[in-house]
């Protein structure tokens, strides 16, 4: 390839992205695309976030080799980036860290943020602690059942947990009460938006803030193999740990990109969010991307057994990369993932997030394709502290009397 | 490629706009016109033609027709609820165009289509303009559609002549105002406050600085919208903008006491009209 994939900064990529927003937001968006390039070629904003990244997350995040869970891979070898070990839990710290530090910048006392598993909305209301900003989390209700810990865990940590009742209760209705208290709240109030979705400049910024997680891994397997790995696969629910990852390799022509979406029930059934796999271009919280819609384009509800994947669009800058062919992305069910959750705790030790356990199972059969001789990077971007009480259900691991949390 | 470019100064309507026509009648009369807004589809099909209809009848001068959306996020509690009863209930887009074609065979008053972007994308842009000028509609509202963004509606509309309606913030640039009344047609959407649909007990005085504001920039025909409930309200409003728009407050009377209500709310707001008309 002669020309860069890793130089787009919207707002369009291909055909996708955009700004579909009310005009209300505008002034908004324009100041945000205004500091954020200020600030990306600040050397004090780029040495502030890195110290934080150093001592209060803990980068760079370890990578570890698994060869008793590459065993059930086709003996592939398999190595994992680990922002699990990030503080909160999951790579959503990355982000949020920065855009906190842009929300100072900007001048702002107050903070927004729309989660699914929680762990966006978990990563925001610890940098608002951190960095003294009012935080309103808003969350599905169906999201806030399924992730009873995470509430807790935002409240704890000083920030308003707001319960949506609207639409489908899940990630898609808590973007657009968000979107509701930003246009109403907007001169105090900077959304610290989650994901490589929503309108410019949101895809290509908070790529920019997780990109660090490839950045540091194609550092580390080359130190560690000698040589760039043959895939990097990852979850992708709106993107963005997939984003980070894959966007250091996207100009090594070499490295296949996989990215694994919510087949929930199956895609031959409505019960899923394989977006890239089953959706339609149109517009959805602001960008024109792949999504899940009726022939009216009236938004489709999604299902996933992972909160955080349980989303009926995708960040523009995957739909575009699926559409020039640079990345794959293939439907894994909640059985292989669930499967895969378990084989990971059991081989290894560790304790996935169920979205990331999508990524594990799409490197199981991935490693069964590419044979022992591959290597296979796998982002397993969060751990799963927050999934207990649903994989305690599924796999019957609650003793009688214990269900209730 | 992309639709990133603004659009350079759009072609002269090929036809009149009835909506600035119908505005411009108003103000003559020495005050502006009344713009009332009903989502297709609640609390049925048929029923909401009857209150569009009743709105018409009952004073009100121009009609704003919403398309339901599964994710209206300029949208408040009443009409969320509104349009999700509709959407529970089977709408469907072509349903909006029988809607319109049933209200303007009835009445005079010229209905515009409010509808969020993606229902009309994926209906065809072009497809949609052609048959909502079959149906006899007046052109197009839309929240999320801004010009920057809006390459095939102004192309569409060129060919049309439909009314494209913009909105303007009270916290857009200058500039953006500017734009936002040059290729606006039929009115420029002014929100009176920074915020979403839903009644308010006062109306900004954001809204009289950002008319003035749009005035400066050459506004002749900008509607104030957003948070309007009471006859005091329209009437305040007419003082110094060209139109006003009132739509939770009509939708909840509607939900509450069906057209009957709908109708004596409506004729309320409008005598709210007639005062600024007499009183000059």
């Amino acid at each position: 390839m002669s020309t860069s994939l890793r130089t787009e900064t919207g707002p369009y990529f291909g055909d996708f992205g955009g700004r579909f927003v009310p005009e209300s937001l505008v002034a908004a968006l324009d100041e945000l695309t205004n500091e954020y390039a200020l600030a990306k070629v600040d050397p004090a904003f780029a040495a502030e976030l890195m110290e934080l990244h150093r001592s209060y997350t803990g980068r760079p995040s370890i990578i570890t080799e698994v060869p008793r869970f590459a065993a059930h891979a086709g003996g592939a070898r398999v190595i994992l980036k680990r922002e699990d070990l990030n503080h909160t839990g999951s790579h959503k710290i990355n982000n949020a860290l920065g855009q906190a530090l842009l929300t100072k910048r900007i001048g702002k006392t107050r903070v927004i943020a729309e989660t699914g598993a929680g762990q966006h909305g978990v990563a925001t209301a610890t940098v608002a602690a951190l960095f003294g900003l009012e935080c309103v989390v808003y969350m599905g209700e169906v999201d806030t059942e399924r992730q009873a810990l995470n509430v807790a865990r935002m409240r704890l940590l000083g920030a308003e947990v707001v319960s949506v009742r609207t639409g489908s209760r899940t990630l898609k209705d808590a973007i657009n009460d968000a979107m509701r208290d930003w246009v109403t709240n907007v001169e105090t109030t900077n959304y610290i938006f989650g994901t490589v979705a929503g309108p410019h400049p949101f895809p290509a910024m908070v790529r920019d803030f997780q990109k660090i997680i490839g950045e540091e891994a194609r550092a580390q397997v080359l130190e560690l193999t000698g040589r760039l790995p043959d895939a990097v696969t990852a979850c992708v629910g709106g993107g963005s740990n997939a984003i980070g990852i894959f966007d250091a390799f996207l100009d090594d022509p070499a490295v296949a990109l996989y990215g694994y979406e919510a087949g929930g029930e199956g895609i031959e059934t409505p019960r899923h969010a394989a977006t890239l796999t089953k959706g339609r271009p149109g517009i959805l919280h602001g960008a024109r991307s792949l999504m899940l819609q009726d022939e009216d384009g009236q938004t489709v509800e999604s299902h996933s057994i992972s909160a955080g994947l349980d989303y009926p669009g995708v960040g523009p800058e995957h739909s575009w990369l699926s559409t020039i062919g640079r990345a794959t992305y293939l439907p894994v069910t909640d059985a292989a993932a669930m499967d895969a959750f378990r084989l990971l705790s059991r081989t290894e030790g560790i304790i996935p997030a169920i979205e990331s356990a999508h990524a594990l199972a799409g490197t199981l059969e991935l490693g069964k394709r590419l044979g022992p001789e591959a290597t296979i990077l796998v982002s397993l971007s969060g751990r799963g502290d927050k999934d207990m009480e649903t994989a305690g259900r599924y796999f019957d691991l609650l003793d009688e009397g214990a269900q209730q949390l | 490629m992309t639709a990133t470019t603004k659009t350079s100064t759009p072609m002269t309507p090929n036809r009149t706009s009835r909506v600035e026509a119908t505005i411009a009648r108003r103000k003559a009369e020495g005050g502006g016109a009344l713009i009332g807004y009903l989502p297709v589809g609640f609390p049925t099909l048929a029923e909401s033609i009857e209150a569009a209809v009743a709105l018409a009848e009952n004073g009100v001068d121009i009609i704003e027709l919403g398309l339901p959306y599964s994710d209206p996020v300029m949208d408040g509690p009443v009409i969320q609820a509104a349009t999700q009863q509709a959407l529970a209930n089977g709408f469907r887009l072509r349903h909006g165009i029988e809607a319109v074609a049933a209200i303007t065979a009835r009445v005079d008053a010229p209905v515009l289509v409010m509808t969020y972007w993606n229902p009309i994308l994926q209906y065809g842009v072009d497809r949609f303009a052609d048959d909502l000028l079959a149906a006899g509609g007046a052109g197009l509202i839309t929240p999320d559609l801004i010009p920057d963004d809006a390459a095939d509606w102004f192309a569409a509309s060129d060919r049309t002549g439909l009314d494209r309606v913009f909105l303007a913030a009270p916290s857009s640039s200058d500039e953006r105002l500017a734009h936002a009344v040059e290729v606006s047609r039929g009115f420029v959407y002014a929100v009176s406050t920074m915020g979403i649909t839903g009644a308010r007990s006062d109306v900004d005085s954001a809204a009289r600085i950002l008319i003035d504001r749009l005035r400066l920039a050459g506004a002749t025909s900008a509607c104030v919208g957003l948070g309007i409930s009471t006859p005091e309200q329209v009437r305040e409003i007419l003082g110094y903008a060209d139109g006003a728009i009132v739509g939770s407050a009509l939708v909840k009377a509607l939900s509450d006491g069906g057209v009957p209500a709908l109708g004596a709310l409506a004729a309320r707001l409008a005598a709210g009209a007639t005062g600024i008309r007499a009183a000059v």
